[in-house]
Order: structure tokens, then sequence, then C-alpha cells
């Protein structure tokens, strides 16, 4: 029988995690794939039953993703368009029934390289927020995401939420797989940008399961900011963005293609954003 | 802060429910085991599927990712709760446009479309396909699916099952599938005596290795279980040698000492399902030494012998030879050659192997999954070393088969323990061991040259195949034999030269899968034909046409062939073509990233066993009360026999199909009607009923000598028969008791007539051909190599169409097979043994589809009917390359066309 707590205060939740040896557990989309047994072992640590872990709030300083909150929460939720990307990425990930179980704690914390939660939340400059008995912590995303399957989360630690600062402009998100449906991405890119008076003021673009983390893309950024909307796919290039990501080779695609993919993809996403914006 | 609850209160199907359980079991076991509701599948275990789709608070989840505690306090819907009182609308639906074929699936679509109607009660298509997107299905194509959703709230009546005459051609609804639809069917986990026993196998985790066992007494003892081997199997006096084709049989139920295939079972633990549910079998004391795996069939013959008695890892040869290849293709005005590699494709049905043994009287009694139950009966005797009759198989429902479950898998595995431990045994595989241990479609690797004269006529073709056939030979005879005989394709080939070989190697076992090699072969005689086209500036359609087998014509067997289809269809295609180029060249006009193209193929095939017996025996009967009962041995994968055989013996007979009662199949209950594979069950199965039907209608009129159009009714206890001079009357008390219970009876067999094929494969195979063409229309993303499918228009001659409903089933079903092995499917040995690594199309990846059902009968089959059920996915691939290159340029010749693939391919052709 396995040992099971579901509490509702944070505080109870951190004491059980303290202890340590205890498998955190949200949907279970990501633990139950891993096992072939009927029951999870544990001791287990339900995640989703503590206040205030599921759900998006607003306040002056930004924007609060609780943990537990999920894909389908996130898709249904009325947020600015510079989520836009973050909402599509919730529309892709496998299907209706895994976006009701999964959450973005989740996906965070598995830390797959083709997470697809990951790019959009980059271009939102997101942070997590960790807590333990010890305290609270926050960091960049792109700092807690150290490789496949590796974070930052240090023992008796969870990731309670994913905060994001006040943001401007146009979110977008474009997935990649060999399938429309429950596909794990050979690629894919997010971008959120800011136009004005069409230039394109701020950009902030990503691309996953093309490196052993997704990745913000700062040459091309920088290429980008400034450019009139009309030039902006000429300023998507190979040459810019590529030296940025460390595709591999599986049985989903070869390297070469999945730089080149994300290549194609991100000159669309940003060309889509730009004629929306003028639109 | 909760701790360990045990005692669980949950709310499913709005009854409240108290389960005492592990809160961390998943919520589908809980469902299945302990609260007895089996009407949620389980595919996967991972998600993948989404047969065990339930509602939780109206949303739908899958039940094996969902902690049984994550449901208390919620409601749970299932899909025994779907129907309190008769079916819901969607049910209906399903039935009415015959959405659900084995029904595996069935649950999870419907909870998945309950739970998007509540919503969304007008749904559009594209909200359906995001709805149904999460639930695979293997059978359908999704498109009937998706039509029954559409329909809800506006979807006719019931319609009545026709009058006495007038079942054949009848869209008349699949008579077994009420259970399908309301989850009351029994798929091999399903059944289970209370109390019965667990195997689970202990499988080589090497391609190839040799083992030794350990302290198994020892092992056993501490864990309260029992463990067999294959000396347990020899102990009881049997071969350990099992083959779909008993020449060759050569497989192990047990590896006696050498595995010679990833996940080949060496051993069976069986105990109690509380101890087998907590076993960790990682310890089991094995030591294994690894050999040097022969993968490779480029390299097999002279490596390694993956089998000692087949020195140079030849299984067999095929071949077929007519007049005089290389002097017709010297002569030809144009010659293409090709060099075509395809990927092993794995069936993945939803249902993984599973099933249940327990012994009655000094009867082996197995209710698993199967396509060929008396099949079975002959192997589990000799595995098992008992006489044939003490060895009864009662199919359980198949959770789609396509040609897998042919072959035993767990049947002498839950036999052996049933046998031992006198307990009944229940066996499931899981979704890994399914994939790694039962067969898939050969890897091919396929060159050919065909020619033509100045004019366009064919003039001679050359083609060799090689064929990985696996571990152990399965069909791989059968797949080298049927190669060579239809690699023409359904065109007038005069001179041929067709050579093929199945090797062996340490992969997966290569065996039966929906068309035994032929849908490999096809592509590349079919990508040849768009190459000579275009050498000739001919129109493609215009070609094939031109080619195309005619009534009278000998085939490359030299087998004179009659009632031939293929140029009607290629004839109901053209409306199509010209517009489909029409739409294409318009809208690539436009230019952009996006490129449409057309393609075409065609396919012919026969139905049966390739120049070997394949009777079907059918009994009908009629008892003293005036039940009729129709004995149909043939197994119903989902591909429609139960109702398609009944349909033509109701004709034959002269009585309406409503009342019929069907029996079986039971290899105790029902006479021998063959396996379900090869498309003979339309054919040879119904065959047998008309002929059955006929001799009872026979015996009825001769009674009351009665004319031969004499009109029959069967009323109660009486059968009164009625012609132009009057009515007879029978009353069935009156006559006396036959055999089996009944008295009136008639039981009657058909054997396709064919010839053996000579050493060049001169003869005639097969009894009765089908034929088909497709056109497909696709868009191909330039930049990314993307292709997307947009319409298959696919004609086929079925003879004469018994049920128009159930072949467009198959139709669409066989496309979507067609475009997984096409665009997506490649199954990698150790790597792809899941179905998020292993992809196969989903709702969302289907191209509309517009069947065109052609009626050119043939001579000999039932009706003039053909099969169909292979035939429809040999074109589909061909197809979608011809217009992947149609639109693109690009000429793909390893399948699958991945983007990454097609790019390449788009990259050659533009420099
Ligand atoms: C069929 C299928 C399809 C899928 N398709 C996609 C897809 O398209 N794209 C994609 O990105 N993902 C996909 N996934 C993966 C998965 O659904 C997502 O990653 C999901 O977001 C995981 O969330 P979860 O709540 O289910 O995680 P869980 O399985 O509950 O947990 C995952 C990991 O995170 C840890 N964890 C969870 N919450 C916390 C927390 N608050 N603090 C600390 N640790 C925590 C757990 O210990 C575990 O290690 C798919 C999964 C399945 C089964």
């Amino acid at each position: 029988m396995t040992d099971f707590f579901r509490p509702h205060q944070l505080s109870d939740a951190l004491e059980i995690a303290r202890t340590g040896g205890v498998t955190i557990t949200a949907g279970c989309t990501d633990l139950f794939p891993a096992t072939q047994a009927q029951a999870l072992r544990g001791p287990v640590l339900d995640v989703t039953g503590i206040a205030g872990m599921r759900g998006i709030t607003q306040s002056a300083t930004g924007w609060r993703i609780g943990a537990a909150t999920t894909w389908t929460d996130i898709l249904r939720a009325d947020l600015p368009g510079a989520f836009d990307g973050l909402r599509a990425a919730a529309r892709e990930v496998g299907s209706v029934q895994i976006q009701n179980a999964g959450t973005i704690g989740g996906n965070l914390c598995n830390a797959s390289p083709a997470a697809d939660g990951v790019p959009a939340l980059l271009t939102l400059d997101a942070e997590v927020e960790l807590c333990s008995t010890a305290g609270t912590r926050r960091m960049a995303l792109d700092t807690f995401l150290t490789g496949p399957r590796q974070t930052l989360l240090a023992p008796g630690e969870l990731l309670t939420a994913v905060l994001l600062p006040p943001v401007a402009g146009t979110g977008g998100f474009l997935k990649l797989g060999a399938r429309r449906y429950l596909v794990i991405s050979i690629a894919m890119v997010a971008a959120r940008l800011e136009i004005e008076a069409g230039h394109i003021r701020h950009a902030a673009l990503a691309v996953g399961a093309c490196s052993a983390v997704a990745r913000r893309l700062p040459a091309q950024e920088a290429a980008l900011t400034g450019a009139p909307v009309a030039r902006a796919a000429s300023r998507i290039d190979a040459s810019v963005l590529q030296p940025d990501l460390s595709p591999i080779t599986d049985i989903r695609a070869d390297a070469t293609y999945r730089a080149h993919s994300a290549t194609v993809l991100m000159r669309r996403l940003v060309v889509g954003i730009c004629q929306e914006a003028e639109a | 802060m909760t701790a360990q609850p045990t005692h669980l209160n949950l709310q499913v199907n709005g009854k409240p429910v108290v389960v005492q359980a592990d809160p961390m079991r998943r919520l589908s076991d809980v469902l299945r085991e302990d609260l007895g509701l089996r009407g949620s599948k389980v595919g996967c275990d991972a998600g993948d599927c989404g047969a065990c789709t339930v509602l939780v608070d109206g949303a739908p989840v899958c039940s094996c990712l969902t902690p049984v505690v994550r449901a208390v306090g919620h409601s749970v819907e299932t899909i025994e709760g779907l129907s309190p009182n008769g079916l819901s609308d969607l049910q209906n639906a399903f039935l009415r446009h015959g959405a659900a074929q084995c029904g595996i699936c069935t649950p999870g679509m419907l909870m998945a479309a309950t739970g998007l109607l509540a919503e969304t009660p007008a749904p559009t298509r594209s909200q359906v396909e995001d709805a149904l997107g999460g639930v695979l299905c293997r059978c359908t194509g999704y498109a009937k699916i998706i039509d029954a959703v559409l329909s809800v709230g506006h979807s006719g009546a019931a319609q009545a099952l026709p009058a006495s005459g007038q079942a054949v051609g009848a869209r008349i609804e699949r008579l077994d599938g009420l259970a399908k639809v309301n989850g009351a069917e029994v798929f091999g986990a399903d059944h289970w005596p209370e109390g019965a026993l667990v195997v689970r196998a202990i499988r080589s985790p090497h391609f190839a290795a040799s083992f030794e066992f350990g302290d198994l007494a020892g092992w056993e003892a501490a864990r309260a279980v029992q463990v067999f081997t294959a000396r347990d199997l020899a102990a009881l006096g049997g071969v350990n040698r099992f083959g779909v084709i008993p020449p060759f049989a050569d497989q192990p139920a047990l590896a006696e000492t050498e595995a010679r295939l990833r996940g080949e079972a060496v051993a069976i633990v069986v105990g109690t399902h509380k101890v087998m549910d907590a076993i960790d079998l990682s310890d089991f004391p094995i030591t294994w030494t690894t050999l040097t795996p022969v993968m490779d069939p480029a390299t097999a013959i002279g490596a390694r012998a993956v089998q000692a008695e087949r020195a140079d890892n030849v299984l067999t040869r095929g071949r077929v030879v007519q007049g005089d290849a290389a002097a017709g293709l010297g002569a030809a005005a144009h010659v293409a050659e090709v060099t075509v590699e395809t990927a092993y494709v794995e069936h993945a049905y939803i249902e993984p192997e599973a099933g249940c043994a327990w012994v009655e009287g000094d009867t082996l009694v197995i209710q698993a999954c199967t396509q060929a139950p008396v099949m079975d009966q002959d192997d589990v005797a000799i595995l098992l070393g008992l006489p044939r009759e003490r060895v009864r198989i009662i199919p359980a429902a198949a959770g789609g088969g396509f040609g897998s479950k042919l072959d035993v898998s767990l049947q002498p595995l839950i036999g052996l323990a049933a046998l031992l431990t006198g307990q009944p045994c229940r066996m499931v595989y899981s979704r890994a061991e399914s994939m790694q241990s039962t067969t898939k479609r050969h890897p091919a690797t396929m060159s050919a040259q065909i020619g033509v004269d100045a004019a366009g006529r064919i003039t001679g073709m050359a083609f060799e195949g090689q064929f990985n056939t696996g571990a152990y030979a399965s069909w791989g005879p059968t797949v080298a034999n049927r190669v060579p005989v239809h690699a023409s394709g359904p065109y007038l080939t005069p001179n041929y030269r067709a050579e093929t070989v199945a090797i062996h190697t340490n992969g997966p076992v290569s065996g039966a899968f929906r068309g035994f090699g032929v849908p490999q072969a096809a592509v590349v005689q079919e990508v040849l034909y768009d190459d000579l086209a275009a050498a000739l500036a001919m129109d493609r359609l215009a070609f094939r046409r031109l080619n195309a087998l005619s009534d009278g014509d000998r085939s490359v067997c030299g087998q004179q062939l009659h009632g031939v289809g293929i140029d009607a269809c290629l004839a109901a295609l053209e409306p199509r073509w010209a517009q489909a180029n029409a739409d294409a060249a318009a809208f690539n006009a436009a230019g952009g990233a996006l490129r449409r193209g057309v393609g075409l193929a065609s396919c012919w095939y026969g139905c049966g066993n390739t120049a070997l017996p394949n009777p079907s025996t059918v009994r009908l009967g009629i008892t003293a009360q005036g039940r009729l009962c129709l004995h149909q041995g043939a197994t119903d994968i989902g591909q429609g026999s139960n109702t398609v055989v009944t349909q033509i013996c109701a004709d034959a007979l002269g009585l309406p199909i409503a009342q019929f009662e069907l029996i079986g199949p039971d290899t105790a209950l029902t006479p021998d009607c063959g396996k379900t594979s090869a498309s003979r069950q339309t054919v040879v199965t119904g065959k047998a009923a008309m002929l059955s039907g006929q001799a009872l209608r026979q015996q009825i009129l001769a009674l009351t000598n009665r004319g031969a159009d004499a009109d029959l009714t069967l009323d109660g206890g009486r059968i009164i028969v009625t012609d132009a001079a009057g009515a007879g009357e029978i009353s069935l008390a009156d006559l006396p008791l036959g055999a089996h219970g009944y008295v009136l009876m008639a039981e009657e067999s058909y054997d396709p007539p064919t010839l053996p094929l000579d050493e060049d494969g001169q003869g005639a195979p097969y009894a009765v051909y089908g034929y088909g063409a497709h056109l497909a229309e696709v868009e191909v993303d330039m930049a990314l190599g993307v292709v997307k499918v947009l319409h298959i228009t696919a004609a086929h001659d079925l003879g004469r169409v018994i049920n128009p409903q159930l072949a467009e089933g198959q139709i669409e079903g066989g496309i979507a097979q067609g475009l997984g092995m096409a665009l997506m499917e490649e199954f990698i040995p150790g790597r792809t043994e899941n179905l998020h690594d292993y992809l196969i199309p989903t709702a969302g990846d289907m191209p509309k589809i517009t069947p065109i059902l052609i009626e050119v009968p043939d001579p000999e089959g039932p009706m003039g009917a053909k099969g169909l059920g292979e035939h429809v996915l040999i074109p589909t691939a061909p197809a979608i390359l011809n217009a992947i290159r149609d639109a693109s340029g690009a000429r793909v010749t390893r399948l699958p066309a991945l983007p990454h693939r097609v790019l390449a391919a788009i990259q050659e052709a533009g420099q």
C-alpha cells in the first residue's frame, strides 16, 4: 500500500517533502507512462490539493501560474496576447485527455528537451518559484532547467509557481511533429514580439527540441529588433539562428533537419505575428 | 492532510461505491479489477491510445494515468453509465454509421465524444477531431466515427432489417454491433473465472543470447509463485515448435537454451493476482550470454546462423517467371528502374494479446484473441502434447488483428499454466511485450526494372525482393510466394521474372500483415509506372488503363482471368483525376511553400491461400421450435464476417436475416471456417454459407414439393412454402430430430479451386481476385517536407457488394494503414516499443475519403463477390508517393516518407 499524502496547506506539504524520499505527483501523465506497474510506488506527495497551487492570477508585479495548473486551465484562461504562444502550446500538448490532467509544473520538472511548455515560457521571461521549509527562492526558468531530465530542484523543494513579469506584445507557437495529435515535437518555436509603428521593438524567441533544453536565441533576437515588419522574414537567418542550437539525430529526425526546420518555423511564426499585428 | 486512505469512496456512474485500494493505483485497474467495469479498455498503460478514457467531472482523462485517489470526491463516468435506458443518441449513431469495427477503441471514443457533446452540442468537424485526437483507432480510419459524432441529434431512426431475399447489397448495421457500443463486448482481457491465476512471461532483453536458469525452485518458493519453462512443456509430451505453416514450424513457445529475438519468452511465472501484481521480475534467476545478433538482412546470408537448421539464414525463396524478362526489357523503348526500402511495420491493434485458459473435464479451454481458432487448436495440441479434440478454442472478441493474431502468442503459455496448476490462468501482454514479441510487416529491399514499347505497352519486368523475415518462419514463406505472383500489379506483363528471398535475422518475426508483402511490392511497380508515363509523355491514368488486365488475359502465372475489374476501377477515377489535376495546377499557380500533387496506384490481390487448400465449412440448422441457427466459424475481427456471411446465407436460403441466430465461432460449436486472413472470409466462408443456405432450401422445397422460386416463411414451429401453384407447410415438431439437435440441417464446405504452381510459378494460385485503384491528392510543404494527404478517391471492384457500409469501413481503415505505412510508421527493434515512439495516424491525420464501389461479378465468388480486406491498403502508399512526387519532384524511395526524408528528396530533385 502506497503512503499517500495530499495536503491542503503548503506548509504541511513542505514538511512532508523535507523528510525526503517522497515522489511528488501532479497530473501523473509523465509518472505513469514511466512504469509498467499498476500503482505508483510511494510514499507519494500529491501537490494538486495545495491551496493556491492551481490557477492563474495577476498582480502589479505580473502573473503567477500555480504549478498544478493544467494545460486545459491555461488554454481556457482569459489572458492577454503575449500569452498566445503559451495557450497555443497548451493546445498542442498530447490530447484533450493529457491536457485535462497534465500540469505546467510537471512539464517543467520533468524537463524533457521536447517539453512543449518551455519555449513559450522562455519568451515570457518566466521565473520559477521554489519552496522548501528553508524558504522560497526564485530563479529564471533557463537557469532552473539544466539538461534533459535535469533541473535545479533541490531535495525537499517543491515548484510552487511560474512567475511572469508584466509582458507586452503578441505571442505565438508552432510545433512540428510527424502526426497531428499525441506527438512528440521534432522541433517547436515560440516568439513574442512587441511591434510599434511597423517596427519590431522587442523580440523574444525560443526553440525547443533542438538542444538539451529549450533555448532563447539572443543573436536572432538582436537581428530582429528594430526591423520593419516587412523585413522580418529576411532577418531570420540560419547563420544567425542556428549557432544557438545543438540538435541531435534520433528516430524522429536528423540533426540537420531539426536545425533547418527550426529556422523555417521561426520565420513563419514571426511573419505570422507581424501580419496579425499589421492587420 | 490525508494519509493512507485505504477505503476510497467513489462516485461511479452516479452511484456511490467503496473500494479498498492502493490510492496510487491506476483508476483503469480499479474499474476493471475491483468494480468489474471492464468496458474501459487498456491498450497501453501510457496515455497513448486513449481506449481507457473516462470522464471525471465531465472531463475526459485517461483512466490509466489517473491514480484512483484522484477520483475521490469527483464523479466518474464510464461506458457502462452511458446508457442506463437503452442506447444514448451517440451510441445509436455509432451503430448506425458503422463507427465500431473491432470495438476496442469504441468505449474510449464514446467517452471522449460524450465529453465534447456535453460542452459543445453541435461541434464542427475540427472540434470533433480535436476531441477524438487522443483516442487511437486502427480499424476505421476514423471517418465513420467522426461522421457518427457529427450526426448526433440529426441521425435518422434505426432501419429495419431487410426482408427475405434482400439482405445482399443492403447497408445494414453490423449484427454484432450492440455489444461493441454498450461496453459489453468480451475481449481477451475481459473474461476470467473468479480467482484465476495470473501469468507473466520472462522475456529476452537481448536480440540474441543463450541463457541458463539459476535456482528457480528457491525463487518460486520465496514468492509463492510457480515457474514453468520449456522443460515443463517437454514433460507434458509437447513438441516445442509451432508455426502457421506446418512444414516450416520452427518457433518454440518458450525458448530452450537460446533466445533469437528481443522479447522472446523463456519462462512463465504464475501466481495469484495479488502476488503477481506486486512481484518484481527483475531478479528472476537467469544468466544471459549475449551472442552477436544478425540484424541486417543484406549481410545475413553467410553470417552466424540464426537457426542451426537453416545455416545460410535463408528461410525460403519465391519465384515467378514467364517469357523472357531480359529480352522484354532489351526490346523496350524506355526502361525505368528503382530500389525501394520499406520498414518493419507494427500491426498496432489497440488490444494487446490477452486471454484465459481453464480445464473443463479433460478439455483445455482457451478463450483468447485470435484470427484462426482451428490453427490455434492445432498448434496448442502439438505444443502441449494433447490430442486435438482435447483443446477447445473460444475466440474472444479480437481488438484488431490485421494478420498478427493468426500466429499463437499467449495461447500455449496460458494453456501450459492451466494444465500444470489445474487452475484457470489469465494473461495480458503489456504494450511493450506485444510490440516486441509478436509479428511485423516484413521490411523489404526491392529492385525492379520495367520496360515499355514506344506505344506505351509493357514489354517486360524484372523484380528482386529481399524480405527480412526475422528469427522464425511465421508467414515468411507466404510473403515470399505472394509477392512474385502479384508484383506485376494488375497489368498485362508479358515477359516477367520476379524472385524473392526471405532471410532470417535476429529481428522481430515478420509475419502476416494485411497484404502479405504485396503492399511493399506495389510501391516499386507503381513508382516505376509514373517514371514510364513521364518517359512516354503520356497521361498517367491513360498509361495504366492501356496496360490494365482485361477479361480473358493471362496473369504472370499463366492463369486466365475472369471478372477482371481493374479497368472499371481506373475508369471510375477519370472524373476526379481530371478535376484533381486541374485543382492542383490552379493551387500551385499561386506559388508559395505549399505545393499540391496528384498520384495514382492500383492493386490486385488473390483471395485465399496461394495454391493451397483452404476450405470453409458452414452449418445451418433449424430446431423443432423454429430457431434458425447459423454456425459461423469465421472470426470476425471487426471486418464484418458475422454480418456479411449471414447476409449471403439469408438470401441463399430465402429467409429474412432477422430470423438468424449466430453461433460461434468456437471450435466446439462451429465447423472449421479457416483463418481470417488472405481476404478469404467473404469469398470462401461466404460461399460455404451460400451453399449451406441453398442446400437447406432444397430440403425444404423437396419436403413441400414446391418450385425453385418459392417463398419461405419461418413462423414459430412451422415453415410455410409458397409458390405460384400454392402453399405447403412443414410442421417442424413432426420431423425427426437429426444431428446437432436440428430437425433440418445442411452443412456445406467450399474450397476455392486452384492449381499448384510449378517451379516457374506457373499455375492458378487463386480462384478469385479483387481489384482496386486509389487517387491521392496531397499537399507538400516544400520548406519542411511535411506531407498532408487531402483526399483519396478509392475505387474497388468487389464483384458484388454484400454490405456497402462494411465495405466502406474496410476501405477507410485500409487507407489509414496505408497512409501510416507511407508517412510515419517505422518499427525500430528495441526503440519504438510503445505507441508514442511508434506513430500511427490519429483522427487528425486522415484525408477525406471517397469510396467508389464497383461490381464486376466474379464467376466463382458467392453471388459474384470478391474479397476486399487487404486490397484496400495496397494502392494507398504508392498513390501517396506518386502524389508527393507530382507535387514536389521528390522521388522518395525509403518508407516511411518522414518529413526529413521528403525534404532531402526535394533538395535532391532540385539539384
Ligand atoms: C500521451 C501523452 C502525450 C504527451 N504529449 C506531450 C506533448 O505533446 N508535449 C509535452 O510537453 N508533454 C507531453 N506529455 C508529457 C506530460 O503530459 C507533460 O509533461 C505534463 O505537463 C506533465 O505534467 P504532470 O502534472 O502530469 O506531471 P507528473 O507526471 O505528475 O510529474 C512529472 C514530474 O514532475 C515532478 N513534479 C510535478 N509537479 C511538481 C511540483 N509542483 N514540484 C516538484 N516536482 C513536481 C514529478 O515528481 C515528476 O518527476 C505527454 C504525456 C502523455 C502521457
